[in-house]
């Protein structure tokens, strides 16, 4: 099994333990990422508050590049946004000739042609559907038994296209967690949103959002999730949501590569818990404690 | 007298209402159920709700879309648009409107028209986002200092993890600039 990687801007930066701990898993997998030449941004959800064709030639730009390369496979997408942006074009130029025209026109410049044939995958998608829970089950080395996991899954993996889960009740991250002796910590809020760029346009918004969040995740060891956005609107502002509050959140919010990982027996410098911004002593302790190879 | 001076309109309102008529395409089989507004998880903190809001833009009502803050604090998330019952694009059109405020330059929505230039701004310059380079473009084009100083924690603490650094803006290699300019080219022509 291969996939063309893309991995987005985030991956590069703020998230960069996010792309690290992916790599490494799908390398303890056995399944080959090959990187998307010259990528570049999809527009996140920047693009399309300024112009709406860019919206489309952004993230189609890499499309039209992945239909280049030798290996003829899915992309691979861990960001939400990213893969959202990368679908939306896959989706919308099936009906839309007149939008695909103009989309060619733009990438022309580039001497770029998007023909819609390769498929964009979120890497959710491809651990439930492609690799399936009971290969990584097969692959668990230490056990996670005792902790209790919140699956949070944030918007734009879901919605609005639903492609590998239900997008108002998800529940496909489940089985993954389960796979590593963790227990799914019972919550409703999986795909509810985290405020996504509010938290810096309109923060006295987004904050709400967080603290909400923070608040059923209370009794969790950790809220696991798929996107850098939802990670760190969820881990940076952990302080303020407690200070607006009175109270005190701190809760580690790990990526799903990073927890199933772990659970591998991946250690520290492919699963890079030291770039996360909220690891509590207490949490260090019981990983110690629990995290003893079988 | 002061009826008729209501129903006046002046030229730069009409070219207001012309700009949103693809987001009122979106809208015109609305129902006014208000199920978006009680999908969305940001009505709290909105001056109007969803509902209204489409309710003026159906009217072609600009004059009081854009006294609201509504469509800016839209965080994409995809609710309502799954639960509308009559199946309609409204997080589409909500980022239509975002796209108006945007090309019209005003000013009640500075700060998140500005947050999404100077990141399409680095994309431009340089192909990827450069996320500190971003931030520092959007903390130069508010010039209010109180805004960096918000970020300075979380800053340091990133660049602790060398997760980012302090990126002076460069003009990069432009990488983008040519399908910028044909995708504004294109636009400016329909």
């Amino acid at each position: 099994m291969k996939y063309i990687y893309y991995p987005g801007c985030s991956l590069e930066g703020t998230a960069a333990e996010y792309s690290i701990s992916t790599l490494a898993l799908f390398e303890a997998l056995g399944i080959e990422l090959i990187e998307l030449d010259d990528w570049t941004c999809c527009g996140a959800t920047a693009a399309e508050g300024v112009s709406h064709l860019l919206s489309f030639a952004l993230p189609a730009r890499n499309l039209a590049m992945a239909e280049k390369m030798k290996a003829k496979s899915d992309i691979l997408v861990p960001c939400s946004a990213c893969y959202l942006n990368l679908k939306r074009v896959e989706q919308e130029i099936k009906d839309d000739h007149s939008l695909l025209r103009k989309i060619n026109q733009v990438l022309a410049v580039d001497d770029l042609v998007l023909k819609g044939t390769v498929k964009t995958r979120h890497l959710l998608d491809v651990l439930v559907t492609d690799v399936a829970p009971d290969d990584i089950a097969s692959k668990i080395v230490r056990s996670l038994d005792g902790f209790r996991i919140a699956a949070y899954y944030g918007c734009q993996c879901l919605r609005p296209y639903a492609v590998f889960d239900d997008p108002e009740e998800p529940r496909s991250m489940e089985p993954l967690i389960t796979a590593t002796g963790a227990s799914v910590y019972p919550w409703d809020m999986g795909g509810r949103c985290c405020g996504a760029s509010l938290m810096s346009t309109a923060p006295e918004a987004g904050i709400e959002l967080v603290a909400a969040l923070l608040e059923d995740a209370r009794d969790a060891d950790a809220i696991v999730t798929v996107c850098p956005m939802c990670q760190m609107n969820l881990e940076a502002y952990q302080k303020k949501a407690s200070k607006q509050h009175h109270t005190r959140y701190e809760v580690p919010v790990l990526y799903l590569p990073q927890l199933l990982g772990l659970a591998m027996g991946l250690n520290d410098e492919k699963v890079r818990l030291d770039l996360n911004l909220c690891v509590p002593g207490s949490f260090r302790k019981k990983l110690a404690g629990t995290l003893q190879p079988a | 007298m002061e009826a008729a001076a209501d129903i006046q309109t002046t030229a730069s309102e009409r070219s207001l209402v012309n700009k949103l008529a693809p987001a009122r395409t979106l809208l015109l089989a609305c129902i006014q159920c208000g199920t978006c507004s009680g999908s969305c998880p940001n009505a709290d903190a909105m001056d109007m709700s969803p509902r209204y809001l489409w309710r003026l833009l159906l009217t072609d009502n600009a004059q009081e879309i854009f006294k609201s803050r509504t469509f800016a604090l839209c965080s994409t998330c995809y609710t309502c648009t799954l639960r509308c019952p009559r199946g309609l694009q409204l997080t589409d059109a909500m980022s239509l409107l975002k796209q108006v405020a945007a090309s019209e330059n005003l000013p009640l929505y500075k700060r998140s028209v500005r947050f999404y230039r100077s990141f399409m701004e680095s994309v431009r310059r340089h192909g990827r986002v450069r996320e500190m380079e971003f931030m520092t473009l959007y903390f130069m084009s508010m010039k209010n200092p109180v805004i960096p100083l918000k970020f300075t924690p979380l800053g340091m603490r990133l660049m602790a993890r060398r997760k980012v650094s302090v990126e002076i803006p460069s003009k990069g290699t432009q990488k983008l600039d040519a399908m910028f300019r044909k995708a504004k080219e294109i636009e400016e022509q329909s």
